[in-house]
């Protein structure tokens, strides 16, 4: 696994490995019965295989067990899994900054609030194919798509979701630990789909401030 | 009806077709179910062919970005968008469907309920004709100007909608026209088969004396019926979009590109089942025919395929989790999604529990069928991950997804069929197969698909996306550790795709020189070894077979051979 570097992604991390651990079971069991099977029952000269109509309670109760097993487990499953989509995508934190992320082919464009920590103000920075983002500080993203479907997806964070023309789609995330990681574009968006890279930048406070001044004084 | 003996409904030939198209005219105009059987099987195989070239071309551009291919010359990025897409078109509609349902379905429904050809053999003819204009009309939209269509096989608008978007506008609209086509070319097959088992079943043959496959490839012909419409639908609208001009999927005209998704994946997800549970049919015949037991729980699977078929088209949004649809509902499209797992579980189960108390012979097609059953647990369980909405966050469309579907699609398309070629090619060709060679292929294929997808599984945990012509633009994926990966699933497909000489090697030694089959080489129930290998033109020159028992009679106590074929009196 790659690095965490935000709240959630431990706790999607998580959910991962608790699928690990259960599908994981269910495949060596079953890959263990079948070869088992296949060697205890490889024939032999003069041996004959038994007859067997599939409802025998001794032969029938090795299928109708592992199946409620495998029903309990989905609901496990589904429980942690509902848990993290709704952290993640049902229910946002209040936000200390918002910022916005539009899709074209083949760039991202990044609104950041600028030194009044406001979107859609004069003071607003606009970078190409760079994020700046603070350190542990809750951020809104406002998703949008100027053309074609594109997909924001940070992996570190281990957020991803689709921009779509027309809509603005709100996420958010917090960053947990610093430095420069990549953003890709996760959804088909034409010949440039693969040159459609940007980076982000997580940087601590003192940082990003000094980023703030000097885009702002730069603008 | 499950009771009641069904009466005889065999086709009547008229006079002048017993004998159908003469000399090379028969090849264009027969209406016998094995040639046009044949015809799918050779087209579907050659489009397998050419399937596997552009993954060896783009696979060769992802391991070792810039080269110039062996064959094909340097790929820029709008070729290799138009590669990976129309790799996984082939690969689904023109190798898996046109094989597994078409081929195998042709060949098989007639000649294991005993009827002498299909109900509709002039449709089924069509159906063939329909199929091959749709191969070639594919094939030419690579070569028309602006090369062929790259948005990917689900050709999401508004990408594939806008010429300007995509810069394929000829080929987009010929890609669209040749899926369509090739769907026209299934209904009418699926009309076909459907009929047929329904009423040209030999005298005494009751709804569960009928080999599961058969029932497997009329179910997948129902869902497929069912499900296609809305797509027809959609991709009328997109086909008007791209060529009037419409706004059905734009949102600056009052459309939605999302609706799209929505008819999209409301067939794409049955879709998987279609070609899914004749593969599975074909495993349990050969499962039973091998280790000459009778099928644990005939009914149990009949049930269990059409509950899996009815949840089926319940789960489609588990594909647009992340898509920008409302977030709530991803929750009731992760609880049917997992659900779906018990029955498909069930019906892994069942084959496997049929091996218990067998008597297990290993040769090529057992393994093949054994190998399916293998591998496509590991396409089942890692399905999960994705159907569980909070871990899909992080792998959707990433090389999870590929691998995930690939371990899916690769034991359907791939080992189910080499598991069905090699079982009744005795029966298509009257000639048995070098085994030995069979069994060089069978882990020559086998070991090298493992190569090939399990690095991709970590290149995807490790936050790979998928479409991307080169990582080099992206410094997290660009280290030398994921640059080994690459290669190596690269040079495991070029092994793969090697061994495969040793496949088309046998089967042409093997048809000119091999050993008569007779009729009935694996000693098996079912009506097709009844007849002669081939079977001539209306399949059984003595007369049709009447039937007295259930196909899976294996072992049966009250009998002397361990084998009691369907057709023999009491």
């Amino acid at each position: 696994m790659i690095e965490q570097l935000s709240t959630y992604a431990a706790d999607i991390d998580n959910v991962i490995i608790l699928i690990a651990v259960l599908t994981g079971f269910w495949f060596f069991a079953a890959e263990g019965m079948l070869f088992w099977l296949i060697w205890r029952f490889r024939g032999k000269a003069g041996v004959n295989s038994e007859y067997l109509e599939g409802h025998e309670h001794h032969v029938h109760r090795w299928i109708s067990w592992p199946h409620r097993i495998i029903l309990v487990c989905d609901v496990i499953i589904i429980f942690f899994a509902v848990r993290v989509w709704y952290d993640v995508k049902q229910q946002l934190p209040e936000a200390d900054s918002t910022i916005r992320v539009i899709g074209q082919q083949w760039a991202w464009t990044f609104q950041h609030p600028g030194p009044d920590n406001e979107l859609d103000t004069p003071d607003d920075i606009f970078t190409v194919d760079d994020l700046h983002v603070e350190v542990d500080r809750v951020y809104h993203f406002r998703l949008e798509s100027r053309d074609v479907l594109h997909s924001f997806s940070v992996p570190v964070f281990r957020i991803k979701q689709d921009a779509i023309p027309g809509r603005a789609i709100t996420g958010w995330f917090e960053a947990t630990g610093t430095g420069d990681y990549d953003v890709q574009c996760a959804e088909i968006c034409g010949i440039g789909h693969g040159v459609m890279a940007a980076r982000i930048h997580i940087e601590d406070s003192e940082q990003h401030q000094a980023w703030i001044a000097a885009s702002s004084a730069a603008q | 009806m499950a009771d009641t003996a069904v009466a005889s409904g065999h086709v009547e030939h008229h006079a002048g077709d017993h004998h159908g198209p003469q000399g090379m005219l028969r090849y264009i105009w027969s209406t016998d179910h094995k040639m046009i059987a044949m015809q799918y099987l050779f087209t579907g195989m050659a489009m397998a062919v050419i399937g596997g070239y552009m993954a060896y071309v783009f696979r060769m551009q992802l391991a070792f970005p810039g080269i110039t291919v062996p064959g094909f010359g340097q790929v820029s990025p709008g070729e290799y968008n138009a590669l990976v897409t129309n790799h996984g078109s082939i690969m689904i509609f023109w190798v898996a469907m046109p094989v597994l349902i078409a081929a195998f379905g042709n060949f098989l429904i007639p000649l294991m309920i005993g009827a002498d050809d299909m109900v509709f053999p002039r449709i089924n003819r069509l159906s063939y004709q329909i199929f091959l204009a749709s191969a070639v009309l594919l094939l030419a939209s690579l070569f028309v100007q602006g090369g062929g269509f790259g948005g990917a096989w689900t050709s999401y608008p508004p990408l594939s909608a806008v010429g300007e978007y995509n810069q394929t506008s000829l080929g987009s609209s010929m890609w669209l026209g040749a899926v369509a086509l090739e769907f026209v070319a299934f209904l009418l097959g699926g009309i076909n088969f459907i009929t047929t088992l329904m009423n040209a079943r030999a005298p005494g043959m009751r709804a569960y004396d009928i080999p599961l496959v058969c029932w497997m490839i009329v179910i997948a012909s129902i869902l497929f019926m069912l499900s296609v419409g809305p797509l027809i639908a959609g991709a009328a609208m997109l086909l008007f979009d791209q060529v009037l001009g419409t706004g059905f999927y734009d949102p600056a005209r009052g459309g939605d590109p999302v609706l799209w998704q929505h008819l999209f994946w409301f067939f794409g997800h049955p879709e998987v089942y279609v070609v899914l549970l004749p593969a599975i049919g074909v495993t349990i015949e050969i499962v039973a025919t091998f280790a000459r037991k009778k099928v644990f729980g005939y009914k149990a699977m009949l049930f269990t395929t059409v509950a899996t078929g009815v949840l089926s088209f319940f789960v489609w949004a588990h594909h647009q989790f992340i898509a920008g649809i409302d977030p709530r509902m991803a929750n009731v499209f992760m609880v049917t999604t997992l659900l779906i797992s018990v029955p498909i579980a069930e019906l892994l189960f069942v084959i496997i529990a049929t091996l218990y108390g067998g008597s297990i012979r290993l040769a090529t097609p057992m393994l093949w069928a054994l190998a399916f059953i293998a591998e496509f647990l590991i396409g089942g369980v890692t399905g999960i991950f994705l159907g569980a909405s909070g871990a899909d966050i992080y792998f959707h469309d990433t090389y999870f997804v590929l691998a995930h579907f690939h371990y899916t699609f690769f034991p359907i398309a791939i080992i189910g069929t080499f598991a069905a070629f090699t079982y009744w090619f005795p029966k298509m060709f009257g000639k048995m197969m070098n085994d030995t060679l069979g069994k060089i292929h069978f882990w020559g294929t086998i070991i090298p698909f493992n190569f090939i997808f399990i690095p991709l599984f970590v290149l995807g945990i490790g936050g790979q996306h998928r479409r991307i012509y080169n990582y080099q633009h992206f410094p997290d994926l660009a280290g030398p550790g994921m640059y080994r990966l690459r290669e190596l699933a690269t040079i495991a497909l070029l092994v793969m795709l090697a061994f495969q000489l040793v496949f088309f090697y046998n089967c042409i030694m093997s048809w000119w020189k091999g050993k008569a089959a007779g009729r009935n080489p694996w000693q098996a129930n079912t009506l097709e070894w009844t007849t002669e290998s081939p079977p001539p033109h209306g399949n059984w020159p003595e007369g049709l077979p009447n039937v007295y028992r259930g196909p899976y009679e294996y072992g049966h106590p009250d009998h002397d051979e361990d084998y009691w074929p369907q057709n023999q009196p009491t």
